[in-house]
């Protein structure tokens, strides 16, 4: 009963979903006053009936219900209830549901949150996304429905959920990401809204920035969740392997970063107005494409999953609707934005051009080796794939530039400066940048040009933020004066370039100061790795809830003393025979100790893998910075200023815009 | 001409130079980066070069899974039903990786029926093929139904 309650109400936010998606653009170009009203409670009643809809589907998962085709085939009795409830979105059908209930969430958030705003525009922004939301839940409905039963003959149990899911990082991973993939679709919204309505003034860029800013924020958070569980889970140590579905993820995300930056420049200064637009389209095209290649399997993934083509083809249809639609629109309203362009050569928007282009050159090489072997097999039908050491060498080539440019970039002045006395009081950061790397690369390893350079711009990075903390304190009576002064945006923009300074320097030292070594040990010896011993004590098999466990204990010494002590795993998963290795890992901020059982050789030895991996876990802290910077820039001043006007009720859009303005010549 | 205006023109200008820099060096990574696939039966025809990094795929033929007992290389043989061909590897196999089941190998020839891998991929999903492997044993896996197609 409860599934068919569920179809019966994701039916309901469907039709609800074609009612928004054409009722609204009527509404707001007549006016209708009815109507517009309307919008935002369809809006909110359509979040509400699909979240009632992904509640009945958690619940056919908690009960056990094995007539549902996509229960039995994704869980099991055994299964903890915890990994019940996260396998809801454990495969194709419940991780499309989720990505639905996360649009509508979205949809309802603008609908509430967006009060001050004028209301045809809202009408408009809801029934954007209402159109998507009726390509999404149609694709649910009519290509992977999870509702659907196995009847007559349903199953004793089920075939249980991929034990790699079985995981702590799939309950958190994909709703993260998923938030900053649906995300950007509010910016999108914001832009063909403000396309059809024909006058995309500063406003609109300040309507979406902080809807962009907290799509980014769950899209960083996701790619670290994501990159993290593949280097514990994974059991190969890598952290990331230039994989087609982390590079559909990654795409939206630079693009999404690029999008922050022009946005800022649009609503402070006006300038790339068109250019702005046009990368909110693109950024959330990308997020479909990501979709798309995730979801249809055409490319071989070291993530694949189990694929339909009919899926695929649907989604690549509705792709080519979306896309070539909004760049239909974008193609005939564009023409009717004005941007200003008056600024100097040495400006901070120059600087910020300067970080569209690289990011948008970043993105699209990125594109372009993801797409390669699609490409290249509609050619020539040989099938190819394109390896890391191509994204390694473009990615590196350009984010140099954008390392370079970042310090400078952050404490250049809007409009005109003099570069000359901007660039001399940067001389003594760089080289003391330099020196430092060199002491650090020195200290873990050989000199290697290309980890120095790394090491260099890591640094470069933290002195840009520390130089204009220490700015501000200059030109105040104390530091803490200082720091107090600048705003809670400013701060915001120093903690996410930090964090990328962070995640550079990690990325850098443990690309080049990593240890890997495969190693055959039996218990009770003792082997040589390098600078450290490894002993093989201990040897256990134990029962887990669903699985038998096989765990090697080891002791790792460098010299004499005990470092730690690791009991890395081989699970076999009693419903699908899987084998699962599970690494053992001693994390510290400075290395991790990394061990991984392989498999059992001959009398009694096995087969093991040991890394030695410096400074990994700045990747991930790197990208907390990034999110908590997000955090900060929209908990600035300006936004909270929003909803104090409006419980005054004292004309908002005008309060709001003048509150700005004077807030962005302050800075 | 204005300043705004010489200044849009050097926008513009380092923005085309900057592209076409970068159109280069992405095709040049490119034609250097990029790994074609071959199943058994094509590298057997020698179509597959010797010294680059290529990828091959198939089926791992049972019982042909042979553990170096006093180091980690190990040795196992792909087929994509027509023709078979060795694979050599050294460190730990991915969990997934079966007699039986489709694995993808990347690496370089060092004979004409042997690779040696510095991957080896299978598949999180067991239920899942890759699709290169597929189609090759559409292909090549079944001589009987080519050869009518043939005739």
């Amino acid at each position: 009963m409860i599934p068919e309650v569920g179809n019966f109400l994701l039916i309901m936010a469907f039709i609800n979903a074609i009612f928004l998606g054409t009722l609204s653009f009527y509404g707001a170009q007549t006016s209708h006053q009815g109507l517009i009203r309307f919008t935002t409670r369809a809006a909110v009643s359509i979040f509400v009936l699909v979240l009632a809809s992904f509640i009945c589907l958690t619940i056919s998962f908690i009960n056990n219900d094995f007539s549902v085709a996509y229960v039995a085939n994704h869980s099991n009795s055994q299964l903890p209830v915890y990994y019940r409830i996260s396998a809801v979105w454990g495969a194709h059908e419940g991780s499309l549901l989720l990505w639905v209930l996360i649009l509508t969430g979205w949809m309802a958030a603008v609908a509430i949150f967006s009060k001050s705003l004028p209301k045809d525009l809202v009408a408009r922004v809801l029934g954007v996304m209402g159109l998507v939301a009726v390509g999404f839940i149609a694709f649910t409905l009519f290509t992977s429905n999870p509702f659907e039963r196995v009847l007559p003959f349903i199953p004793i149990d089920g075939a249980d959920l991929n034990p790699l899911l079985q995981d702590f990082g799939l309950i958190v991973h994909p709703p993260m990401l998923y938030m900053g993939y649906v995300g950007f679709s509010v910016v999108f919204a914001f832009a063909i809204a403000g396309l059809l309505q024909g006058n995309l003034d500063h406003k609109w860029a300040r309507w979406s920035r902080p809807w962009t800013t907290v799509a980014w924020i769950f899209m960083s958070l996701g790619i670290a969740l994501g990159s993290w569980w593949a280097y514990y889970e994974l059991g190969w140590g890598g952290w990331w392997f230039w994989d087609p579905v982390e590079n559909a993820s990654f795409m939206p995300w630079l693009a999404g970063t690029a999008l922050i930056h022009s946005l800022a420049a649009t609503e402070k200064r006006g300038v790339f107005k068109s250019w702005t637009v046009l990368l909110a389209i693109l950024t959330f095209s990308l997020s479909l494409l990501g979709t798309f290649l995730v979801r249809s399997g055409v490319l071989t993934s070291v993530h694949s999953f189990a694929n339909d083509p009919v899926r695929g083809r649907f989604i690549l249809i509705f792709l080519g609707i979306v896309v070539g639609a909004s760049l239909l629109v974008y193609a005939l309203q564009s023409s009717k934005i004005r941007s200003k362009t008056n600024f100097g050569l040495y400006s901070r928007e120059t600087a910020l051009l300067f970080n569209n282009a690289l990011l948008a050159v970043v993105t699209f090489m990125v594109l372009l080796g993801t797409l390669h072997p699609l490409i290249q097999e509609a050619f020539t039908g040989g099938k190819s794939s394109v390896g890391p050491p191509y994204f390694n060498l473009m990615f590196s080539i350009f984010m140099i530039p954008i390392l370079i440019l970042m310090p400078i970039g952050q404490q250049i002045n809007w409009k005109q400066e003099s570069l000359k006395p901007l660039l001399t009081k940067f001389w003594l950061w760089a080289i003391s940048s330099f020196l430092l790397a060199i002491a650090i690369v020195v200290v873990l390893g050989d000199l290697q040009p290309m980890a120095i350079i790394g090491t260099t711009l890591g640094l470069w990075v933290l002195a840009g933020c520390a130089k204009y903390i220490l700015g501000q304190a200059g030109k105040n009576a104390s530091l803490t004066a200082g720091m107090k002064k600048i705003s809670r945006s400013y701060w915001g923009m120093i903690v996410a370039h930090l964090g990328v300074a962070v995640t550079v320097l990690g990325v850098v030292l443990t690309s080049y100061f990593s240890l890997e070594k495969n190693i055959k040990i039996r218990q009770g010896e003792t082997v040589q790795v390098e600078d450290f011993k490894v002993e093989f004590y201990d040897f256990k098999n134990t029962q887990g809830p669903n699985y038998i466990s096989s765990a090697g204990s080891f002791r790792i010494y460098s010299d004499s003393e005990v470092l730690t002590e690791l009991h890395p795993e081989k699970r076999k998963y009693n419903a699908s025979r899987m084998v699962m290795t599970e690494a053992d890992i001693d994390a510290g901020l400075f290395r991790d100790i990394y061990m991984v059982m392989g498999e059992p050789l001959e009398d009694g030895a096995w087969a093991v893998s040991v890394y030695y991996k410096p400074f990994v876990r700045w990747i991930w802290l790197g990208a907390i910075f990034m999110a908590l910077g997000g955090v900060l820039a929209i908990s600035d001043k300006r936004y909270r200023e929003k909803r104090r006007l409006k419980k005054q009720n004292a004309a908002p859009s005008d309060g709001l815009a003048k509150a700005g303005s004077e807030e962005a010549d302050n800075e | 001409m204005k300043a705004h205006r010489r200044n849009k023109l050097i926008a513009i200008l380092a923005g085309l130079v900057l592209l076409a820099g970068a159109v280069a060096l992405v095709l040049f990574a490119l034609s250097e980066n990029i790994n074609h696939f071959y199943p058994p039966t094509e590298v057997a025809q020698g179509k597959a070069p010797m010294d680059r990094t290529i990828r091959v795929g198939g089926l791992v033929s049972y019982n042909s899974v042979k553990r170096d007992n006093d180091g980690l290389n190990v040795e196992f043989q792909i087929t994509d039903n027509q023709n078979t061909m060795m694979i050599q590897y050294e460190g730990i196999l991915p969990d997934l990786f079966k007699e039986g089941q489709g694995v993808i190998a990347e690496g370089k020839l060092v004979t004409a029926d042997r690779l040696v891998a510095t991957k080896v991929l299978a598949k999180h999903d067991e239920k899942y093929m890759p699709p290169e492997i597929e189609q090759s044993l559409e292909k090549y896996g079944h001589p009987v139904q080519s050869k009518t197609t043939d005739n």
